[in-house]
Order: structure tokens, then C-alpha cells, then sequence
């Protein structure tokens, strides 16, 4: 890992370099929401924020994504889709959001690859920008992660003041900044010490967390517990936990077609949705909003971990910001653990 | 596998034959890859499930109904239910779909070699059935006695009625029909599946068990195959779920940690046994 400093002042001139070869998303405002989007110049964007309401996955898992076209009917035909190979960034992408793309990989890149995800992942570089002021819900630490965390992007910014701290971490990062390399600066002791205070004063800004020892084989024993019927009585099945979630990937598949062409689309989806489950024989194995509560809570904390390295929640705090009944996924945890076997 | 795994290949519909006909109509589609190179290296076992397309309707996950000892082609068999099998209803011969696959795990042919197979069916849950059915028969000398318990709602709701009187009559195999309501002329069981089975009363010994049906028929199967004496890892059974990638993706298959498309569909006593989930 090299450290680095780039002044404040320098950093358009780093986003115009870098807009000569990459597409460009980072957080930019409209009214009081941020939301990542394709920049056409350094001054869209808006660094003042503590995290963007949707989530930066919708970059790589587009929200709706031909996934070929056809010639519609009984006598159809299909017409290959390119797959893109355009070059990305996302900019001041936060730790968290970082790592929901490492835990998207285990979906995406597993017995079957989805080279829709897979190229985008590919090639896009991520460019972190530490969290100096955690929101209120935050809680990464739960996870062993960290808001100023480096683990899951390709280079690392962090605000020292009038310079950001730089670290570039995977061989991309490295490339990317040894092509610019006059932009920068050697970081100094003194730069050093001062990423290790913010990120100790972001840490300690935290207050929230989610105790997870033993949560998976706690999950085991109470599938049957009348505490999913009591979470689910506060539920109204807006799904907005699931769109906002940076590591919730389901999806529908849909024809749209005219009588002369059509493609076949995916686009996000809910678990919170009835019609998600529903078999055409009216037979629907996640009925109650019960069963449907349930599953995203095992999805995330029992089958995910038993899948995977991972946990399937990076402590972003957007279903629980959001969520317009209140209900706390932290707290849901904490009383699955108080749950007498 | 095309390098799009969410893009099929295209099969021409070859024959359609009127398995039942009415309000649950169900036909089965014989489909033969458009691309030579396709047809001649597209393999799979009896159990596992392929996706097809109508371009324009959408697409849905069938088991393969026919065995891979039928070359050149593949049948799936398909109840008229929604918006996609509807319009498949709607299909002619010579007409153009889209199949990807096969996924999805089989049935374990070759652990099951010298073993007596007990074919548990119910209405069209019978198609996967029917896959191995006719790979045990193609492959006669691999196994011990066949027989198969076969139910519906009437008789003009069984599916596959020729090669069920086929099979009939073969000296090395029994057919156990069932019907739910008694009908003028029916000279075989009346009431349903889980009964016909337990009046049935086949001996577990050296046997494998493999049913498919309504999950309230799988469900009483299974009750009644364990208090006929079979043990756990000899009961098996082939599941369906909504699906929409068919590989893993999409998240709404999954039966625990489990998902149907491709830790499945065939799953035994002893597995499902220990998996808690939506079923």
C-alpha cells in the first residue's frame, strides 16, 4: 500500500483526468437526497454527505438491465445482447457500499457466472472516500469493518483538512494513480497521523451495534419463534428495506415486447412482495407476511454466512433510516438473540 | 452454455401431443435444438430442468419429462395454469421457443443400479417421474422390479395414458392408478395417492422411493412411506418453486439456505428433513 496526498484544490483536475478514460459516477445532489450518477463535470459533484439514499450497487446491478433482445412469437428469434466493457469509477463510493459489491460477488461469481455483473465489476475501479462523520445508524464496526476501511476498494481518499489522504490498495488503484502520479504528493508522518485521528474520532462517532455471536446457529433453533409474527405485525411490505439494501440483489424477469421487437429485462424485485413466491397454482410457499420477514432476516443472517464468508449487511443503516414503521434490524437481532430456546 | 447464461437456445417444436384436455389442459412439447453442434451436446440426467421461452410471453422452468436414452430431442410437459404456459397452450408444431439448461442436480441413476424403484405420482408432478421411468426401461438390465403408483383428480386428468398401459403391460413392471372421485367404468383404485400407496403396501426392502405431486400429496407420501418401514435415504422427491434465472440469482427459489434451481430439485427425505424453511 503507497500513501499519497492530493490537495483539495487539484481534485477536479483529478476528475477531468480521470473522465478522459473512465465513465465517472460519484455523489451528487438533488434537494436534501444524494445519489451516485454518471458526472459530466467535477463540479456535479457533492462531497458534503454522509451516505446516498440508493445505494451505489445500482452502478453494477442496474435497476432494470436488458439482458437480450428478440423477435417476439411463435416464430421468435434472438438478437445477442454486447456485453459492455466500458471502464468505470465510482468515486467517494463509502467502506460499506464498497463491501456489498464483495458480497454481490459470491451471488454473481458462484457455480454460474452473470457476466452482466461480472464485466461491470471488472472493469469499474473503485475510489473510496472514508466516512469522517458516520450517520447516526451506522454501524460497520459490528462487522469488523471500519469507516475509514480500505479492505474493499481499489484506493482509498480520506479528508485530512486541506488535503485528502490517498492510499491506493489493489493493483488497479495502484495503475490508475501511477498514470497521474504528478497530481500527488508523498503523504508525510504528519498526514499519516491525521488519517489515524479522523479515523479514530469516526469510530468512536459510532454508537450503534449489532452483537453477532451466534446469531447463525441461533437463527437455527427458532424459525418457529412468535417473534417473526410480532416483527411482522409492524410490517407494511413497502419493500423499501430491500430496494435500499446495498447487498440485496433478487430480480424478476419480464418480456416487454411490441408486436415487432421485445427484450427480455431484469429488474429488481422484493422477497416483501406476495407475488415474489406465488406459484401459478395459486400455491404460495411465503404466504404470510410472516414468512416473508422471516426469510429476509435468514437470508441475510443465517443463509448468507452459510453460503458465504459473508453476512449479507455492512452496517450501511438504510433499511433502518428508511424503513417508514420503524423497524430496526439491529434491534431484531438483539432480540433474536433474547429469544429462549 | 452460451457465454449469456441468461440467453437460450432455439428449439424448434417438433410434435405436441394432448396429454389432458379442459380447464387443466396439459400438453407435452417435443423440442429439437435449431444449432446441430446444440443438438448433439446438450446432455442431461433424468431429474433435471430446463428453462423455456415463448419471446414475447416470458419464460418458465419445467423438469425434462423425456430420458436422455431418447435422442435428438427433448419433451417437457406443461399444465395450462399462467400467463406463459397459456400461451405456450397457444403453440403449433414447426413454431420456435427458447430452452437454456439443463439444471438443476438428477436423480442418482447410477446409486440406485440393482434397486427396485417405486414411482410415487401426482397429476403432472408425473413428468419428472416419467424422465427416469423410461431411462429405467431403456436400461432394463440396471435395475430390479418398477413400479409405479400413479393418481388425478379424474381419468381424463392422467397424463402419459399409453405408455402407463404400456408399461401395464411389461411382465417386469406395475402400474397403480388412482383417481380422487369414482367415475362408470373405472376398474382401478379410487381415493387418493398417499392411500393407493399404503393400500399398495410395497416392502422397502432394497427399494428406492422417488415421488412428485402436489406439496400436500408429497408431504402425506412421505408420512406414509416412513410408517410403511422405508428409511429416510430412501425417499426422495423433486421439487418446483417460482423461479426466474434458474441458476441462482434471483433469490426466490430458495428453500433455507437451499436454492431449488440448483441445489435442487431433487432432494431426499433426509435432507429436507433437516432444512427448515417455506415450502
Amino acid at each position: 500500500m503507497d500513501s499519497f496526498v492530493l490537495l483539495k484544490k487539484t481534485l477536479p483536475t483529478f476528475i477531468e483526468k480521470l473522465s478522459d478514460e473512465y465513465d465517472v459516477f460519484a455523489p451528487t445532489r438533488k434537494d436534501n437526497i444524494f445519489e451516485y450518477k454518471l458526472i459530466s463535470k467535477p463540479s456535479d459533484i457533492n462531497l458534503d454527505f454522509v451516505n446516498s439514499r440508493l445505494p451505489p450497487k445500482s452502478i453494477l446491478l442496474q435497476q432494470t438491465e436488458t439482458l437480450f433482445k428478440f423477435k417476439p412469437g411463435r416464430k421468435g428469434k434472438i438478437l445477442p445482447k454486447e456485453i459492455s466493457e466500458d471502464k468505470k469509477i465510482i468515486f467517494a463510493i463509502r467502506p460499506c457500499d464498497a463491501k456489498s459489491f464483495s458480497i454481490l460477488d459470491t451471488v454473481f461469481d458462484s457455480d454460474f457466472k452473470d457476466p452482466l455483473y461480472l464485466s461491470k465489476r471488472e472493469n469499474s475501479v473503485l475510489i473510496g472516500l472514508s466516512c469522517n462523520n458516520p450517520g447516526v445508524n451506522c454501524f460497520c464496526t459490528s462487522f469488523g469493518d471500519s469507516p475509514t476501511s480500505s479492505k474493499f476498494v481499489d484506493i482509498l481518499f480520506t479528508d485530512i483538512g486541506e488535503k485528502f489522504f490517498v492510499e491506493t490498495i489493489s493493483d488497479k488503484g495502484k495503475k490508475l494513480v501511477e498514470k497521474i502520479t504528478d497530481l500527488f504528493e508523498k503523504a508525510t508522518e504528519e498526514d499519516k497521523n491525521l488519517k489515524d485521528s479522523a479515523e479514530k474520532e469516526a469510530i468512536d462517532t459510532i454508537k450503534r451495534n449489532m452483537k453477532l455471536e451466534g446469531v447463525v446457529e441461533k437463527l437455527d433453533e427458532i424459525f418457529e419463534s412468535q417473534l417473526w409474527h410480532s416483527i411482522a405485525m409492524k410490517c407494511i411490505g413497502c419493500g423499501t428495506c430491500t430496494f435500499l439494501c446495498p447487498t440485496c440483489h433478487c430480480f424478476d424477469m419480464q418480456d416487454e415486447a411490441t408486436l415487432k421487437e421485445g427484450a427480455r429485462i431484469r429488474v429488481w424485485d422484493s422477497c416483501m412482495y406476495s407475488e415474489y413466491t406465488m406459484h401459478a397454482s395459486g400455491h404460495n410457499p411465503r404466504p404470510a407476511r410472516m414468512n416473508r420477514v422471516r426469510n429476509r432476516v435468514y437470508h441475510k443472517f443465517s443463509y448468507f454466512p452459510k453460503n458465504s464468508e459473508y453476512t449479507a449487511c455492512t452496517g450501511c443503516g438504510r433499511c433502518i433510516e428508511f424503513c417508514p414503521v420503524n423497524i430496526d434490524i439491529i434491534d431484531v437481532i438483539a432480540k433474536v438473540r433474547e429469544v429462549k430456546v | 452454455m452460451t457465454e449469456n447464461p441468461y440467453q437460450p437456445w432455439i428449439v424448434t417444436i417438433d410434435e405436441i401431443r394432448n396429454e389432458v384436455i379442459g380447464e387443466r389442459a396439459i400438453k407435452t412439447f417435443k423440442l429439437v435444438f435449431q444449432d446441430e453442434e446444440v443438438k448433439k451436446n446438450f446432455t442431461f440426467l433424468p431429474g433435471q430442468c430446463i428453462m423455456v421461452s415463448l419471446f414475447g410471453s416470458g419464460e418458465c422452468f419445467f423438469a425434462i419429462s423425456s430420458s436422455p436414452t431418447q435422442k435428438g430431442y427433448i419433451e417437457a410437459s406443461v399444465m395450462k395454469l399462467g400467463k406463459v404456459t397459456s400461451a405456450l397452450h397457444e403453440c403449433e408444431v414447426g413454431d420456435t421457443l427458447g430452452v437454456r439448461g439443463p439444471y438443476g442436480n438428477h436423480f442418482d441413476v447410477d446409486g440406485w443400479k440393482n434397486k427396485n424403484l417405486l414411482f410415487i405420482g401426482g397429476g403432472i408432478g408425473q413428468a419428472p417421474l416419467r424422465a427416469l421411468i423410461n431411462y429405467a426401461i431403456d436400461n432394463r438390465e440396471k435395475y430390479n422390479k418398477l413400479d409405479i403408483i400413479y393418481g388425478a383428480r379424474t381419468t381424463g386428468d392422467l397424463c402419459y395414458k399409453e405408455e402407463l398401459a404400456d408399461l401395464e403391460k411389461r411382465e417386469d413392471s406395475d402400474v397403480h392408478l388412482s383417481i380422487d372421485v369414482e367415475e362408470e367404468g373405472w376398474n382401478h383404485y379410487v381415493g387418493f395417492v398417499p392411500d393407493n400407496l399404503t393400500r399398495f403396501d410395497p416392502s422397502p426392502e432394497n427399494t428406492i422411493a422417488i415421488t412428485c405431486g402436489p406439496p400436500i400429496m408429497i408431504k402425506f407420501v412421505m408420512q406414509n412411506l416412513l410408517k410403511l418401514g422405508f428409511s429416510e435415504d430412501q425417499i426422495f422427491t423433486t421439487l418446483e418453486m417460482r423461479m426466474k434465472c434458474g441458476i441462482g440469482f434471483c433469490g426466490r427459489c430458495n428453500i433455507g439456505n437451499l436454492y431449488v434451481c440448483k441445489d435442487g430439485p431433487v432432494f431426499s427425505y433426509n435432507q429436507l428433513k433437516n432444512l427448515q424453511g417455506d415450502m
